[in-house]
């Protein structure tokens, strides 16, 4: 005779009968999430170029969207130009953000005296603003490229690093025990454990860095000051300024607010992909 | 087999030493003494308990037979395996411990993956152990998606995927509720006849003591020690029908009383 074998049976039920109605209220939730940012933007511009023209405000002051519009559409080629030049930059120093940020805070939560040494220093750069470092980067470096992916690299390493750092020593030690249990060798502890311990950690300090790499990459070219063809749209805000062509600052204003849209969006997708299915920071919630 | 009545003689019970503890201390830093002159010889088809007070090292205690502390002083030899079992030891944890990154699935593959099996060779001993602890329909789901019950019972599965001689279970059922933690309880006896485990259950309820182990080890706190080794006379194996019966009651409360006793003597505060 065995003892009385009892699986839990609610375990081994079918899942109950999908709710009709709490699925048509999730649809109508998420095409909300869409329309609704939408429709507030489209107002507030229609909004704006209503009082543009019905105050007959000069273009030189605050010049309506159809304007920008229209200045976007004829300056097109070398703004996009422009354009290109930031986005090279925003990615190139993102990349090596990550890169630099994920190498040494794998090092520092590898070891004490390494983080202990270095982590000053990682601070020191952090806390400077780079408006004050860039004019000293900007002598030593000939190369403005490099030059301003160093300066827009200091700014958006920090949080990957701090945050990498601190997503590996956060691993639950129960399951550092299971895996000393089970005899894991170094790498499958990294590739099985840690990694994947440390990825929410790692996914909030992208968005973060993400954002930033654009802010550095702009706010360095700005004290750079640089001019000519093969410049960012910070240059041609700069010269805009100059030449008191407020719709071409504007147009150049869009392009870069439109890139840091796509770079949240990114990065935010990014982390919905990642996390998705077990982190509490991207489930969505049935109600 | 006739002699499957008796909880002197469960089934796989031969009298051999499988873990032998002798004298073991453990300090934490210069001042905190968790386990002191711990020795204990758990026979193999033992189902011990450790019984006692928060503080008094169990928890200590099964790390260090884990191999997962450093002993202090004193050693520790488990019988070297007959059979050829990747892994002899299970370990199952307070919490159920499970990746939240990583299907139902996953976190049972897990023994089997650090030993290097790969999902395809694994599959067939990871849904016999979900199927052991009634989880097969469940193996995409995610830990979150579980009750703590289930999630309980993944752990369950993942401590005896690799097909160990020992089982640890480190107040496994604390945070459950009484339903179905009773409904666990029973699985454990089940899977510990059916695989021929030797189990070392901490717990610090008497009841659970009694209804699941033959052996109790009682511990007593400042420092960590064993204060006595009941043997508990009741039938093997056990269910529901045990549970309800006087004998179990009487059982209980002799084993209470022992308990009470030997705490007191003990003087410890708790
Ligand atoms: N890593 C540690 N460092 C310092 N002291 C520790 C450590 N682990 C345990 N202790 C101490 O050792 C003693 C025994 O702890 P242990 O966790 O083994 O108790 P326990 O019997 O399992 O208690 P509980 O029933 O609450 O789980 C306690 O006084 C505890 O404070
Ligand atoms: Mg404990």
């Amino acid at each position: 005779m065995t003892p009385t074998s009892t699986i839990d049976d609610s375990a081994q039920e079918a899942p109950p009968p999908v709710n009709m109605a709490a699925l048509a209220r999730a649809r109508r939730q998420r095409i909300l999430a869409w329309v609704l940012p939408v429709a507030t933007i489209a107002l507030a511009v229609g909004l704006w170029e209503f009082l543009v023209w019905y105050h007959e405000v000069p273009h030189y002051l605050i010049p309506a969207p159809s304007l920008i519009w229209s200045t976007l559409l004829a300056e097109g080629p070398s703004l996009m130009q422009s354009a290109w030049f930031t986005v090279r930059l925003t990615f190139f120093s993102l990349a090596l953000a990550i890169i630099g940020g994920v190498v040494l805070g794998a090092l520092f939560a590898l070891s004490r005296p390494v983080e202990m040494s270095l982590f000053p220093f990682a601070v020191i750069l952090q806390v400077t603003p780079i408006v004050a470092i860039a004019p000293l980067i900007l002598i030593y470096v000939h190369n403005t490229f490099t030059a301003l992916l160093i300066c827009a690299w200091l700014v958006a390493f920090f949080p990957i690093l701090s945050n990498t750092v601190v997503g590996l020593r956060s691993t639950d030690h129960n399951l550092r025990d299971l895996f000393s249990l089970y005899r894991a060798t170094p790498w499958q502890r990294l590739r099985h454990l840690l990694s994947p311990s440390a990825l929410p950690y790692f996914m909030a300090a992208l968005k973060i860095a993400g954002g930033l790499s654009l802010i550095g990459a702009v706010v360095a070219e700005f004290v750079a000051g640089a001019t000519g063809t093969n410049t960012g749209l910070a240059s041609r805000i700069i010269e805009s300024s100059f030449r008191n062509e407020i719709p071409k600052m504007f147009a150049a204003l869009v392009l870069v607010s439109l890139m840091g849209v796509a770079i949240f969006l990114m990065t935010s997708l990014a982390s919905k992909l990642v996390l998705g299915r077990w982190h509490e920071s991207e489930i969505k919630r049935e109600t | 087999m006739t002699s499957r009545t008796s909880a002197e003689t469960r089934p796989s019970k031969t009298g051999a030493p499988l873990i032998r503890m002798e004298r073991v201390r453990k300090e934490f830093g210069r001042d905190i003494v968790a386990v002191s002159d711990m020795s204990l010889t758990i026979e193999r088809g033992d189902f011990i308990s450790f019984l006692g007070p928060s503080g008094c090292g169990k928890s200590t205690a099964l790390r260090m037979i884990a191999g997962l502390l450093p002993i202090t002083a004193g050693h520790i030899d488990i019988a070297p395996s007959q059979t050829d079992t990747e892994h002899d030891l299970g370990f199952v944890f307070q919490e159920p411990t499970l990746m939240p990154w990583a299907t139902v699935f996953e976190n049972v593959w897990l023994p089997l993956r650090l030993a290097g099996l790969s999902r395809t060779a694994a599959s067939d001993r990871v849904r016999a152990a979900l199927v052991e602890v009634g989880l097969s329909r469940f193996e995409n789901a995610y830990p979150r998606e579980l009750s703590g019950g289930m999630k309980m019972r993944v752990s369950i599965a993942r401590g005896l995927v690799t097909r160990p001689r020992i089982l640890l279970m480190d107040e496994p059922f604390a945070a459950l509720d009484e339903m179905t933690r009773t409904k666990l309880n029973n699985d454990v006896i089940r899977l510990a006849t059916e695989h021929d485990l030797t189990v070392i259950f901490v717990t610090h309820s008497v009841y659970e003591a009694v209804y699941l182990s033959n052996r109790i080890a009682v511990m007593a706190a400042r420092p960590g020690r064993v204060v006595a080794d009941l043997t508990v006379n009741a039938p093997w194996p056990r269910g529901e029908e045990y549970r309800v019966s006087p004998e179990f009651s009487a059982e209980a409360k002799r084993v209470s009383t022992i308990l009470k006793g030997t705490l007191d003597d003990a003087d410890i505060d708790h």
